[in-house]
This record gives structure tokens, C-alpha cells and sequence, in this order.
């Protein structure tokens, strides 16, 4: 007896839990899993968080503008020599003449409050100014001809790198090796903006503006392309709605099974998978080419997305249908309703939460398309805002992803806070749609 | 007439048919609406559905046809020798279309009547100029024929339109003629009115095979033509892909594929497993609470549009790769790489792979689960042991779709994989894919005759037949996981 309990291990310590080599190995084993598993959720958020600082850090700053405020003395001997007013013969003063009055308004400007700068040209003034202004200015004065003579105070906007500069994307350094800003109007522009002449304010011209070309970064704005994006959508919701629904009803309730329904229910679950750009090439082909539909056009724009929205509202519909509980449907034929009375006057209101969540889940999906729309032309550069629909849907107009798309090609770096800025506002309509979807199904959903 | 007005006044009918359907019922049946078949609503929307419908499918129709009818009588008037060299048919009718359209500005700028424009002529009269003083900027100069056909243009579509403008007005007021003389009590209006609209419902429900029928047909006839043009053992046979403006390009579609699955590779590779722990993860590891946030959230990458990846890939990950990784290195001086769109391409598809395994794992049953627990195994030699291999059918197939999703995808690789066609093993490299080269080729001014557009239709094919292909084997591999549990 004592010698075997001589040669035995250490008394056990947890009872009956000994956990020998093997127990432990396999509670290692499951911890170690347990760890990968958190790791991975850990790379899922941090990919989350990742992506929205870097779109926010990049963004925010689209919504802040830097402007001058200046005095602009409107001479009559530069604007109007014939003093007639009259707004044909002002159009011949181009933006060059203009351009001239602003530099010499700052010029004055500097020169009254006292700031000296050592070797700062005259370059260095106009180039403070954007190349944007001049044509604002003009824009004014032929509105209102009789402004000229008068001094007016104008507020204009600051040269994209100035801009930049407020922002923290220039600095001095990279100022000494870029050929389109001089460490000199730094400075200036430090001065300037000590005395409040040169200002960074709320950006309301980036979502109401249109583009801007490539030598303007500081004017460009979204105005044509959120313009575009909701005349898209309207196409979207008038036509996949309907059609969505008339498909799901006709699936789910009436059509008999067969080989024909089978076909429809194969199809459209692989349209679902269909890659979107074959959409694009789809609407290229068939919209743009057969049918002549114009080009960059709002209408081929909505109708490419119509077809890729419908597979998903037809899914969430027939779902939404499914979930009506069969009782409704026995009692209202019970009393004498025809078939198709009891699911338009009983069945459908009551699937209608689920029917609407899931469109707007569809909208959500196809506002933020973009490849389909590059190929059906709506990367081209539109400054015109697009009229009022009907006609409005055949104006060539511009959508909100295409043109983060055209600003990231662009070679100012301006341009890539314009994009970011540009999926600011994109992020915060899809935010407020998915919201309302998700509101209506807390609202209104009922579980039977 | 504009359209509008056309749709607004068929619209305005097919109310007044309503009403009038209705009170012609109540009517027919001596003010006693019980002795009527149906209710008088049903025979107003009789009356209705017969006005709108038919007149607006025609409208429809008609807006179809009547361009290509339009355009080949114009064509017609169109003699090889009218066409220049270095041009084609195609490309002068462009401008037959825009003088045509153009013509209308000119007359009301010169304030012209018909007869005045009938008796214009090429030969005498600078077109040119006259279309450039009102804003219509064309290309070549204006030759007699091109003129004459525009004006042929301009005229038979205004013909058109009247004609159109006529016969759909025609037929709806014919629709609701012939709906009002039917009615009578004994006339089952709820039987018609019925089958009319599940009519309109088989109609609506057949646009799904129409779109793909329209995907087909359009990639097929543009890549015969492609074909026609380059053969088609280059295309599938050459390791070069280098288009020329100028002729003479190599359009071999290796490259493009080898860039293609690399990038879809890499993309899998990081979202497989980080998308599949993450469901294991939620599904039996996960509190409430944590799943109550962790769902969400990967719901919401899923729900972030592509091109949001794609600047994240252009102005982040692409630029963080290329200073810490490609140069140290010396693997590549570009931020544009295979890597840098695998990777934001794998983040994209994490949701996708954990949402889809999730439900495949929730779908095994918890009997199975309880077994292996009640033998004494750990949570994860359960998962292990029991639940991947009884879900592992479905696993694939949510990994197959995933791989669809990656080699379909577009955005990400534009703005991230770069855009040089390369054959190389080096992730840190910019290689390019499909999809890049159908935005490359098809954007900007398209002009469909050159193989090095059509090249795009072509590719578009490859991409829709591998894409149909691996969808077809994840459904039918998900369909048969299904049936060993329900």
C-alpha cells in the first residue's frame, strides 16, 4: 500500500477535475479557437472602423471652403466703355478683364492693411484668387448692371491649394517644390487670414454646385450629380416597384408550376448574381444603341438599374408575401371575394411594410452603383444642371458614385477630398434610407 | 405631340372611361347596382384597363420600332461612295441623326417654313455654318447626300411621330368604345377585368427572362461581330494584350483572366476564413449582446457601395502597402496592386461569406450538436468535427458565389488593381482584370467598329459564362445540402 502511494503523482488538487495533458491540450485547443474566432471579428470591425476614418478624415474637409472677402471696384471704363448698359455688348468683357479688378481689389486690399512681403508677385496675388471667381463675378455684374462704378464688397473663393494650405494638405515644404503655389502666398495667406480677409466657412456650393473642370478643384460640387442620382431613383422606384410586385404576385399566388415558372424563378435568381457591369454592357448594347436613347442620360441610367434592383425586390416581395398567414386569404374568398380582391384588398396592404423595406433596400443598393453607369456614358463632364423631369430624365446629368469615380482620376489632390467628400454624401443617404427600411419593419411589421 | 402629352391624354381617357364605365353600368341595370354581375367599379376598371393598356403597349412598340425603321430608310438614301474613307456607315448616320435634329434649331433660328427647308440644298448653302451658329457642332462637312437624308430623317420621323400620336389616341378611344358597348347587367365585367390584369402580371413577370434574353442576345451579336473582325483563336490562344488605336493589336484575353483570378484569389483567401470564424464566431461562441453588434456591423460593410472600397483602396490601403511592404521590400514601386484590391476585395466580400455561412450553420441541427456534446466533445471539436463537415456543402457553395461576386467585380479593381495587362506572379505588381478593361475599352467615345471596342463584349461573354457557370454549381451544390435535412 505505501509504496504505491510512494510512486503516485501529487495529490489531485481540483477533486475529481484533474485535468491531465490530454484535457489540457483539447481546453487549449478550444481556447485557441475561441481566439480566432475573435480575431476575426476583430479584422471585420477594425476593416469597418478602418474604412470610415479614412473616407471621414479625407472627406470632411470637402465641407469646408476658404474665401476672401474682398472689395471689388467695379470701373465702368473696364466693364462698359460705352456706358450703355446693355447686357449684349457687357458679354464681350471677358473673364480675363474681371480676373483683373479681383487681383487689383486684393492688391488694394494688402496694400491698406500694411502687409509687406518680400519678392511677392503679381502672379502671386492673382493665383491667390480661383480662376472660378472671375467667371462669378461677371455672372453678378450682368445681372445687375448697375452695380458698375460702385465698389462692391464680393466674397470669392480662395486657389484650391490656398485652400489646401488652410487644411493642412499644403505645407510651406511642399509649397518650395510645387510650381503652382509660391511659399510667399503662404505667407500672404497667413497674413490675410489674421486679419480675417481670407476664411474658412460651412461649404453649401459643394452639394449645390455643379462639376468643375480639372484646374478648379476649389469650385467643383455635387449639385448635377445628386441632381442626377434622384432623378435615377425616380426611374428606379416608378419602374421596379410596380413590375417587381406584379411579378412577385403573379409567382407567388397565381402561377401554376410548370417549366415556364420555373424558367422566370431561374432567371431572375441568376440575374441576382449577374456581375453589374454586364448590366452596363447590357444597357450600352440595348438602350444606347438599339433603341437610340441619348447618352449620360438619367433614363438609360434608371433603367439599367431597374432591371438589377428588380431581382432584389422581387426576393423581399414574394418573401413579404409568403409571411401573410394563409388564414387571410381563406377568410376574405370565405365571404366572397374574388381571388384577385383578396390579395390586392387584403393580402398586399398587408405585406406592404416588408414590400417597402425591401425597395428601399433595393434603391439603397443601386444608388451606389457605379460600373454600369460608367459604360453608358455617365463619366462625361456635365456643368449644366438638368431640367425639370420629364424632359429632364433625357439631359445628359452626371450620378453621385460616377463622379467620386471622375474626381479620384483627376491629378489634383484637391480633387481626392473632393471624392471623399463626395462619399460623405453618398454614405448619408444610403444611411437614411436603410433608417427609414429599417423603421417602416420595426413600425409596421407584424409577426402572425 | 410630345410623348407626355400623349401618355397624360390616354391617362385623362382611361379616368373618364372609369367613370363613365361605372355610371353606364348603374345605368344599363336601371339605377339597381344589385342587379348587376359584377360590382360597377369592376366595369369601370374594365373600362379603364381596355383604354390605358392596349394603347400604351403600342406607344411602347412604336417608340421601339420607329427609330430603325427611320434610320435604314435614311441609310438608304446612302451610297457607298457618300460614305468618306476612314469612316463607316454608322458614323455618318451619327450625323444624319444630329443634322436632322439640328435642322429644327436652324429653321427657328432663320425663321424658315417647310417649304423654305425642302428647297435648302447642300450644294448652294453652307450647313455647316448655319447648324454651328445654333449650337450643332458637326464633324466633317456637310455633302449633298447626308443632307438629303437628314432631311428624309427629320421628315419621316416627324411623319412618325404624328402617325404614332394618331393611331394611339385611336386605339384608345377604341379600347373604350368597344368596353362602354359591352356593358350590359349580364356582362361578367369582374371575369374580364381579372384576367386582364393577371395578364398584365404574366406580362411584367416575363421581363426577367427578357433582360436576360437582351444580356445574351447583346453579348452574343457584339462578340460575332468581334470575332468577324479578330480571330478567335488569337483571343484565346495569345499571352499579349496590347490594343493599338492604329490596328494591328493583340487582344489576347490570358492576361486579363490570369490578373482576374489572382486578384479573386488573394480576395478569397482573406475573406474565407476571417468570414467563416466570424459566422462559427456568432453563431455558437457569441453573446447576445455581442452579436446584437457585431451583426450589425458587418451588415453594414455589406451594405457599403463598391466604390467606397475602391477609394479605400486607392487613397489607403494602396499607399500603405507600397511604404511598408512593396518598397521595403523591393517588390514594386506601385500603390495600384494585385494585392491592394485582393485585399479590399476580401474585405468587401467578408459579410457576404459570414451572412451566407451563417445561415448554413444555423441550418444544421442543434441534435447534432447536443450529440456530439453529450459524447464529451469541446465546443470546438464540435464545430470541427460535426458542424463544418455536415455544413461544408453549403460552405462551398457560399464560397463559389463568393468567388462569382469577387471575379465580377468591378469597381474595386479600377480604382485598385491598376491598369497594366501583365503576366506576373508578384502581388505587390498592377496587373489588370476583365472587368477593367471592359470600363477601359467601353467609356469615353465608343465607336463600334473597331476590334479594339468590341474586344469589350467579348470579354463581357468570358465574364458572364464564368460568373452563370460558378452561380449554376453553388445553386445546384446548395440545393442538394438542402435536401439531406428537410
Amino acid at each position: 500500500m505505501t509504496d504505491a502511494t510512494a510512486t503516485q503523482t501529487p495529490p489531485r488538487r481540483g477533486g475529481l477535475l484533474e485535468l491531465d495533458a490530454r484535457t489540457r491540450r483539447r481546453n487549449a485547443a478550444e481556447a485557441r479557437f475561441r481566439l480566432y474566432g475573435l480575431i476575426a471579428v476583430g479584422i471585420g470591425m477594425l476593416a469597418l472602423v478602418l474604412l470610415l476614418i479614412s473616407v471621414l478624415s479625407s472627406g470632411l474637409g470637402a465641407f469646408q471652403q476658404t474665401s476672401l472677402r474682398l472689395d471689388v471696384t467695379l470701373t465702368e471704363k473696364a466693364l462698359d466703355k460705352t456706358g450703355s448698359r446693355d447686357p449684349e455688348v457687357m458679354k464681350k468683357v471677358t473673364t480675363i478683364t474681371y480676373g483683373k479688378l479681383l487681383e487689383q481689389a486684393l492688391a488694394k486690399t494688402i496694400e491698406d492693411k500694411g502687409i509687406v512681403i518680400d519678392g511677392l508677385s503679381k502672379t502671386d496675388i492673382k493665383d491667390m484668387i480661383s480662376k472660378d471667381a472671375a467667371a462669378r463675378v461677371r455672372d453678378r455684374v450682368l445681372a445687375h448692371p448697375d452695380l458698375i462704378g460702385e465698389t462692391v464688397p464680393f466674397t470669392v473663393l480662395a486657389n484650391g491649394r490656398i485652400d489646401g494650405y488652410l487644411k493642412g494638405r499644403v505645407t510651406m515644404d511642399s509649397a518650395q517644390r510645387d510650381s503652382n503655389v509660391s511659399p510667399n502666398q503662404l505667407l500672404l495667406a497667413d497674413a490675410l487670414r489674421a486679419d480675417g480677409t481670407l476664411y474658412k466657412a460651412f461649404n453649401w456650393a459643394f452639394i449645390t454646385a455643379p462639376d468643375a473642370s480639372e484646374l478648379r478643384p476649389e469650385a467643383a460640387g455635387l449639385g448635377v450629380a445628386i441632381l442626377g442620382s434622384a432623378y435615377m431613383m425616380i426611374v428606379v422606384l416608378c419602374l421596379s416597384l410596380p413590375l417587381g410586385v406584379a411579378t412577385s404576385i403573379y409567382l407567388e399566388e397565381f402561377a401554376p408550376k410548370n417549366r415556364i415558372t420555373d424558367l422566370i424563378e431561374v432567371n431572375i435568381s441568376n440575374l441576382a448574381a449577374v456581375p453589374s457591369i454586364v448590366f452596363g454592357i447590357l444597357g450600352l448594347a440595348i438602350f444606347i444603341n438599339f433603341a437610340g436613347l441619348p447618352q449620360s442620360a438619367p433614363i438609360v441610367g434608371g433603367l439599367v438599374l431597374t432591371l438589377m434592383t428588380l431581382p432584389t425586390i422581387i426576393i423581399s416581395t414574394r418573401a413579404a408575401l409568403k409571411a401573410v398567414p394563409p388564414s387571410i386569404r381563406d377568410a376574405a374568398l370565405g365571404i366572397g371575394a374574388s381571388k384577385m380582391q383578396s390579395i390586392f384588398h387584403h393580402v398586399l396592404p398587408l405585406a406592404m411594410p416588408g414590400i417597402l423595406t425591401g425597395t428601399i433596400i433595393g434603391l439603397a443598393q443601386a444608388l451606389g452603383e457605379t460600373a454600369p453607369l460608367l459604360l453608358i456614358g455617365m463619366v462625361a463632364f456635365v456643368r449644366e444642371y438638368p431640367d425639370a423631369p420629364p424632359e429632364g430624365f433625357f439631359d445628359p446629368a452626371s450620378a453621385l458614385p460616377v463622379q467620386v469615380y471622375n474626381w479620384t482620376q483627376r491629378a489634383d489632390p484637391a480633387f481626392v477630398e473632393r471624392a471623399s467628400g463626395a462619399i460623405i454624401v453618398l454614405l448619408v443617404f444610403l444611411l437614411a434610407m436603410n433608417a427609414v427600411a429599417i423603421l417602416l419593419r420595426r413600425r409596421f411589421e407584424r409577426r402572425w | 405631340m410630345s410623348i407626355g402629352l400623349i401618355l397624360l391624354i390616354v391617362l385623362a381617357l382611361a379616368v373618364a372611361g372609369y367613370a363613365i364605365g361605372r355610371a353606364r353600368s348603374v345605368r344599363t341595370a336601371g339605377g339597381d347596382a344589385r342587379k348587376l354581375h359584377s360590382l360597377p367599379g369592376s366595369y369601370g376598371q374594365m373600362a379603364f384597363l381596355f383604354t390605358a393598356v392596349p394603347a400604351l403597349l403600342v406607344l411602347m412598340a412604336w417608340l421601339l420600332i420607329q427609330p430603325i425603321v427611320v434610320e435604314n430608310r435614311a441609310a438608304n438614301l446612302l451610297t457607298p461612295a457618300d460614305i468618306p474613307d476612314g469612316s463607316n456607315t454608322s458614323l455618318v448616320m451619327a450625323d444624319v441623326r444630329r443634322i436632322a435634329d439640328g435642322l429644327d434649331l436652324v429653321m427657328a433660328d432663320a425663321g424658315m417654313g417647310e417649304g423654305e427647308l425642302a428647297a435648302m440644298r447642300a450644294d448652294f448653302s453652307d450647313i455647316r455654318t448655319r447648324l454651328g451658329n445654333v449650337g450643332v457642332a458637326i464633324g466633317a462637312n456637310v455633302t449633298p447626300a447626308v443632307f438629303e437624308a437628314a432631311k428624309t430623317y427629320r421628315a419621316d420621323s416627324k411623319t412618325g411621330r404624328t402617325a404614332m400620336a394618331a393611331l394611339v389616341l385611336l386605339i384608345a378611344l377604341g379600347g373604350l368604345g368597344v368596353a362602354l358597348t359591352r356593358i350590359r347587367p349580364d356582362f361578367r365585367a369582374r371575369n374580364v377585368s381579372e384576367s386582364f390584369v393577371v395578364a398584365l402580371l404574366i406580362g411584367s413577370s416575363l421581363v426577367a427572362i427578357l433582360t436576360t434574353v437582351g444580356i445574351v442576345a447583346s453579348l452574343l451579336v457584339e462578340s460575332i461581330h468581334f470575332f468577324r473582325l479578330y480571330p478567335a483563336r488569337e483571343f484565346f490562344g495569345s499571352l499579349t494584350w496590347n490594343p493599338q488605336f492604329r490596328g494591328n493589336s493583340e487582344l489576347g484575353i490570358w492576361p486579363l483572366l490570369w490578373g482576374t483570378l489572382y486578384v479573386s484569389f488573394i480576395a478569397l483567401v482573406f475573406a474565407v476564413p476571417v468570414g467563416l470564424l466570424i459566422a462559427i464566431y456568432l453563431s455558437e461562441y457569441a453573446s447576445r449582446r455581442m452579436r446584437a453588434v457585431v451583426k450589425p456591423a458587418v451588415e453594414i460593410l455589406a451594405g457599403i457601395p463598391t466604390i467606397v472600397y475602391g477609394l479605400f483602396a486607392l487613397i489607403t490601403v494602396g499607399p500603405f502597402l507600397r511604404d511598408y511592404f512593396a518598397q521595403p521590400m523591393g517588390l514594386g514601386q506601385s500603390s495600384s496592386s494585385v494585392m491592394t484590391a485582393g485585399l479590399v476585395m476580401g474585405i468587401m466580400l467578408i459579410p457576404f461569406v459570414s451572412s451566407l455561412s451563417d445561415d448554413i450553420i444555423n441550418a444544421v441541427p442543434q441534435a447534432m450538436r447536443d450529440g456530439s456534446y453529450g459524447l464529451g466533445a469541446t465546443q470546438s471539436e464540435t464545430v470541427k468535427q460535426v458542424i463544418l463537415p455536415a455544413a461544408l456543402p453549403g460552405i462551398v457553395g457560399a464560397i463559389l458565389l463568393a468567388a462569382s461576386r469577387a471575379i465580377g467585380e468591378t469597381m474595386i479593381v479600377v480604382m485598385g488593381a491598376g491598369a497594366a495587362a501583365k503576366l506576373s506572379l508578384n502581388p505587390f505588381e498592377a496587373m489588370t482584370t476583365v472587368t477593367v478593361k471592359i470600363v477601359g475599352q467601353l467609356t469615353g467615345d465608343t465607336e463600334f467598329a473597331s476590334p479594339e471596342t468590341l474586344v469589350a463584349f467579348a470579354l463581357g461573354l468570358v465574364l458572364f459564362v464564368f460568373t452563370l457557370g460558378l452561380n449554376v454549381i453553388a445553386l445546384v451544390v446548395v440545393r442538394k445540402y438542402r435536401e439531406q435535412y428537410e
